[in-house]
């Protein structure tokens, strides 16, 4: 005798267009919930976006080496020995270490923003300089913006040549001058361009990559004296091995070579990129999760103040309800009127709440876009996957339901009688 | 029992009902006989506190009642479901009440049409349905006002074409003069009495003789029991 169509959505409709001001304030509980959950994950996922970028052009089996002090005595020498690196170690650490399957040892001059050290003609900058390997590539890459990278060739025959980072080419080259070819001075030592490149990570990072020179480790170690010398690691081990394991691996052969005691956890400074993504994974999978639950709390004050708007709302059309029983409405299809307004309010204001949210994001998205200069910023993409979306949403409707069960109940508690009584 | 007995609309055995306040229990219908024919048009008189309400709310399936046998259309109506009662009203009662019980968000039109949208009939149906009602009722032009916008005697027309609407057998109206004044009232009941003529049995309760002496039979209720009747 009862069937849902149209006609159900138009009563509930019309009922809760009666009291719009009512009705637009409590739903106004439900969409905050629904937009305050969606920002803060929005949010939370952009800051990731912007954390992660800045590592993002490293290899995730990237592992970065250097080496202090020994912090305990071992075969005869005291405790606090500096240790220092070779090529040759490094030869010897590539032969003999199983988990490694690239090496790159880097040595580096000048730092960030330090004394002019790089000439050209009367223009002169304060830029960092790597001597490194090709390797160096794999680990962290640098895309060509002209010319080449540097090549196993080079390495060979100690050449004199440069690539070097855009805002270096445009502090010593004119728009009109051609970089590749032209000849830099660093430190005295002439050095010919043949790349120049750019780089994939943001912010001071960026600023860095672009402000740095990369020559040959081999003319580095020769125009600067640095003999066999090498400052740091950079390295890259098996994908199948966890960072920590990998790292104890390749260390466990140095410590070997250079007789430090294998318990010794000073030697060797190292950093892995992917124990830094478990990091900010972890401290990112918490943010998320307090989120959702201050959201979900301010969902659930929206509903429970959805719940009492609608037990005040029966209360107040005890009479029409009683109407509508003596006009044959069974206690089904009251209990399905007023759970149906109760969803019905839940689900539009959420929605809405949702459409805001995403909307917002999307918005402060194209501005983040629209302005360069803030790109650099560890803030980026802020986004909220669909299917957080429609699980906030989810929870909403189960929640409307859920709120709506009370006021139903309490509708067809009253008799008829006493229903059409009241007045 | 007698053949009428079973060609009654309603039938009433030995109706009790008593109200529960707190420990007190008042007992105000205290065993009521009655049959009404169809097609009849009778009245309930009785005094304040009588159980006129009471009695009509019974044969409204709007309330229980604790002991006796109560026959609707040849139904027992013993013992219904909320569920049971609602259809049978529905399907076999009608309802005028003093204070018309109108919709106020809905239009004359709507408020007539609601008890077809609750046996499921198709809006488009209902609302010509509801419109052919109200012109029987002389108010075809405000159906689209909303009950604060009518008269009290235009309200009680838009409640009874509402009763009318879904073909009911019986309609009972509980003092539905007792808010109009004396021209209006004569207007109503001279529509109940147009709508008794084409066969639908009609029971009022009413404090005016003049209502009731339009009516075939009164009933005299007196201490929650029928007094006599005379017709
Ligand atoms: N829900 C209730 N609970 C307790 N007592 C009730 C209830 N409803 C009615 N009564 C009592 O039952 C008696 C009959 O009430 P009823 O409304 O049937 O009288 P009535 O004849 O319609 O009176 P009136 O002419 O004033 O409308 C009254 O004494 C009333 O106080
Ligand atoms: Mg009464």
């Amino acid at each position: 005798m009862w069937r849902p169509d149209w006609d159900v959505f138009i009563e509930m409709v019309q009922v809760l267009l009666q009291k719009p001001l009512r009705t637009g304030l409590s739903g106004l509980g439900v969409g905050w919930g629904l937009f305050m959950i969606i920002i803060t994950i929005g949010s939370a996922n952009g800051l990731q976006n912007g954390v992660s970028q800045d590592l993002g052009d490293m290899a995730k089996n990237s592992m970065f080496m250097w080496t202090q002090s020994t912090s305990m005595a071992y075969k005869g020498f005291q405790r606090g020995r500096p240790i220092d690196l070779t090529i040759a170690d490094v030869e010897y650490l590539a032969a003999n270490s199983q988990t490694l399957e690239a090496v790159a040892p880097q040595n580096q001059l000048g730092g960030w923003r330090g004394s002019n050290n790089v000439t050209r003609g009367l223009k002169t900058g304060a830029f960092t300089v790597f001597g490194e390997f090709p390797e160096q590539q794999l680990i962290e890459a640098r895309p060509l913006k002209e010319g080449r990278h540097l090549n196993d060739r080079d390495i060979d025959d100690k050449r004199k040549i440069a690539v070097i980072g855009e805002r270096v080419r445009d502090i010593l080259f004119t728009k009109q001058e051609d970089a590749i070819g032209g000849s830099i001075r660093i430190n005295g030592v002439n050095f010919t361009v043949v790349g120049v490149f750019t780089s994939m990570r943001s912010g001071e990072d960026a600023e860095e990559d672009l402000q740095s020179i990369r020559i040959p480790f081999t003319a580095f170690n020769q125009a600067f004296h640095q003999g066999d010398d090498v400052g740091w690691l950079c390295l890259l081990f098996n994908e199948e091995v966890h960072a920590d394991s990998a790292a104890a691996e390749i260390m466990s052969v140095l410590k070997a070579r250079l007789s430090i005691h294998p318990d010794d956890n000073r030697a060797f400074g190292h950093w892995t990129v992917a124990r830094e993504f478990e990091e900010i994974q972890s401290v990112f999978s918490a943010i998320r999760w307090v989120s959702f639950v201050f959201g979900g709390l301010a969902l659930l004050a929206g509903i429970i103040g959805i719940m009492n708007i609608m037990l005040i709302t029966v209360r107040e059309r005890t009479n029409e309800l009683g109407i509508r029983r003596a006009l044959g409405a069974t206690p089904g299809v009251v209990v399905r009127q007023i759970m149906g307004e109760t969803l019905l309010l839940t689900t539009l204001f959420g929605l809405m709440g949702a459409i805001l949210g995403v909307g917002t994001i999307e918005g402060i998205n194209a501005l983040l876009d629209s302005m360069p200069d803030m790109q650099g910023g560890s803030f980026r993409n802020p986004q909220v996957s669909i299917d957080i979306v429609l699980q906030s949403l989810l929870t909403m409707v189960v929640m409307g339901a859920l709120a709506g069960i009370l006021p139903a109940f309490r509708a067809v508690s009253i008799r008829p009688v006493e229903a059409i009584r009241t007045e | 029992m007698s053949a009428g007995y079973l060609a009654a609309v309603i039938a009433l055995k030995s109706i009790r009902k008593a109200y529960q306040t707190g420990s007190q229990s008042l007992t105000v219908l205290k065993g009521i006989d009655c049959t009404i024919e169809k097609g009849e048009l009778v009245a309930i008189m009785g005094s304040s506190g009588s159980g006129k309400s009471t009695l009509l709310n019974v044969l409204g399936l709007l309330d229980d009642f604790d002991a006796g046998t109560y026959v609707l259309n040849g139904q027992n109506m013993d013992g219904l479901s909320e569920k049971a009662a609602a259809r049978y009203r529905s399907e076999f009662l009608g309802f005028v009440f003093q204070s018309f019980n109108l919709i106020s968000y809905k239009s004359a039109l709507e408020n007539v049409a609601l008890p077809l949208y609750y046996q499921g009939v198709p809006r488009k149906e209902r609302q010509a349905s509801a419109m052919a009602f109200l012109s029987k009722v002389g108010l075809a032009d405000w159906a689209e006002h909303l009950p604060n916008q009518l008269s009290g005697g235009q309200k009680q027309r838009v409640a009874i074409a509402r009763a009318l609407i879904a073909n009911p057998s019986v309609i009972l109206a509980d003092e539905p003069t007792g808010a109009l004044d004396s021209v209006t009232s004569d207007e109503v009941m001279a529509l109940l009495k147009e709508i008794n003529k084409e066969g639908i049995t009609i029971v009022v309760v009413t404090h005016e003789n003049e209502i009731a002496n339009q009516c075939d039979r009164i009933i005299r209720l007196k201490d929650g029991r029928i007094e006599g009747s005379n017709g």
